[in-house]
This record gives C-alpha cells, sequence and structure tokens, in this order.
C-alpha cells in the first residue's frame, strides 16, 4: 500500500527528485498535471506500463482528489 | 510508493505551476481581487453600508478568523435598514463560490448564463480569495 502524503511531503520528495505518476485518464492529464508528471492511466497500469519507472527514485502517484 | 491523496485538485485551487493544456488558461483565482469589503458578524450595518458605498462593489462580505473564513453576503439592498442591526441579522448565509483552479472562460460563461456579475472565490475550505468581475473575465478568456 503506498504511504499518503499531503501536499508538504510532496514538495519535499519532488525536491528529493521523486517521479510523479498522473493515474487519471489522459485527456485529463494533458488538459494539466503536476509539472514533470507522466501518465499511467489506473485503467492501464500493469507491471509492463510501470517499467518506465526508475526504482531507486522514490514514486508519488496522485488522482484527483481523496475520493 | 507514495500516495499525494489530496490529489490534483489539491495543487490546482493552491495555484501551483502546472504543465498542460490548462497551463496557460487563466483561472478565476489570479483574476480575483482582493478590495471587497469584509465585515465580522457583529458589526453594524450603518458601518458597512458606508463602507460598500465607496467599494466597487454592491456587497459586503461576512468573514470570520485571521483566515478570513467565508459565512455570507450583504447586498447593498439588504444594507438600506436600521444602521445598528449586526451584519448576522441581515446577511445572506452560505454564498454561492467557486474555486481558484476554474478556468476563467468556465466562470464567465456560468455567470452569463444566470445573469451574474461577480464571482466569489474561496479554497474549498471557505477561505475567501477574493472576486472576480465577470468583465474581467471575460476580457482574460478572450
Amino acid at each position: 500500500m503506498p504511504t499518503p502524503i499531503a501536499l508538504a511531503e510532496l514538495e519535499r520528495l519532488i525536491a528529493a527528485d521523486a517521479q510523479l505518476v498522473e493515474v487519471l485518464p489522459q485527456e485529463e492529464y494533458d488538459d494539466g498535471h503536476l509539472p514533470g508528471a507522466i501518465n499511467l492511466p489506473l485503467k492501464q497500469l500493469t507491471a509492463q506500463s510501470a517499467v518506465v519507472l526508475d526504482r531507486r527514485r522514490p514514486v508519488v502517484v496522485y488522482c484527483w482528489d481523496p475520493l | 510508493m507514495y500516495d499525494y491523496t489530496p490529489g490534483k485538485v489539491d495543487w490546482l485551487v493552491r495555484q501551483l505551476p502546472i504543465e498542460g493544456e490548462r497551463a496557460d488558461r487563466p483561472t478565476v483565482g489570479s483574476l480575483a481581487r482582493d478590495d471587497v469589503v469584509t465585515c465580522a458578524l457583529e458589526d453594524r450595518a450603518g458601518e458597512v453600508r458606508e463602507r460598500v458605498a465607496r467599494s466597487p462593489y454592491p456587497f459586503a462580505l461576512v468573514v470570520t478568523g485571521a483566515r478570513r473564513m467565508l459565512l455570507g453576503r450583504l447586498r447593498a439592498s439588504m444594507l438600506d435598514c436600521d444602521p445598528d442591526l449586526p451584519a448576522e441579522a441581515i446577511m445572506e448565509p452560505g454564498p454561492s463560490t467557486v474555486r481558484p483552479h476554474k478556468t476563467a472562460a468556465s466562470v464567465a460563461r456560468d455567470l452569463a448564463e444566470k445573469q451574474l456579475r461577480w464571482a466569489i472565490v474561496t479554497t474549498p475550505e471557505g477561505e475567501l480569495i477574493g472576486v472576480a468581475g465577470r468583465n474581467d473575465l471575460e476580457a482574460a478568456a478572450a
């Protein structure tokens, strides 16, 4: 299970070169996303699609809101 | 692995930098002005009326606390009353508000559909950010 974090911790992780992953559909990602985030839509998330991630760096996933 | 549980909307309402198609679109938050008259629940209608008469807006907003949590609105027409009445007695509680990350174009459209001139901009928690005029939003969206 991912560790839940809020903005302050997110900013710390970004400063520590974390990889940001938006799991929303592509059209929502294209509309706007956090700087540097990549798009791995949840419905398409597989072991193969996740290979783009660098295992040596922290990974932060995010959706639209807490719900 | 971490989960930024407040999500993208949390980032957007804080008006933090973004990338993508909406990055260059003006938001209602960027156009909100912080010059609306604000008052406390116990402030007298007469004093608020005088301040509204000198302001660019036909209303005042009732707020509380250092974070200016929005409680209500006092339209100029409501202020034409016993000057000693407290704002709490005559305010319109819980006015409609918009979030700062909404695009100027979308808010301008909504205001036009409802024939409204002003958008009150707050955070999701209800902290007052300011007021945006439909004219300013339409000009920015053009």
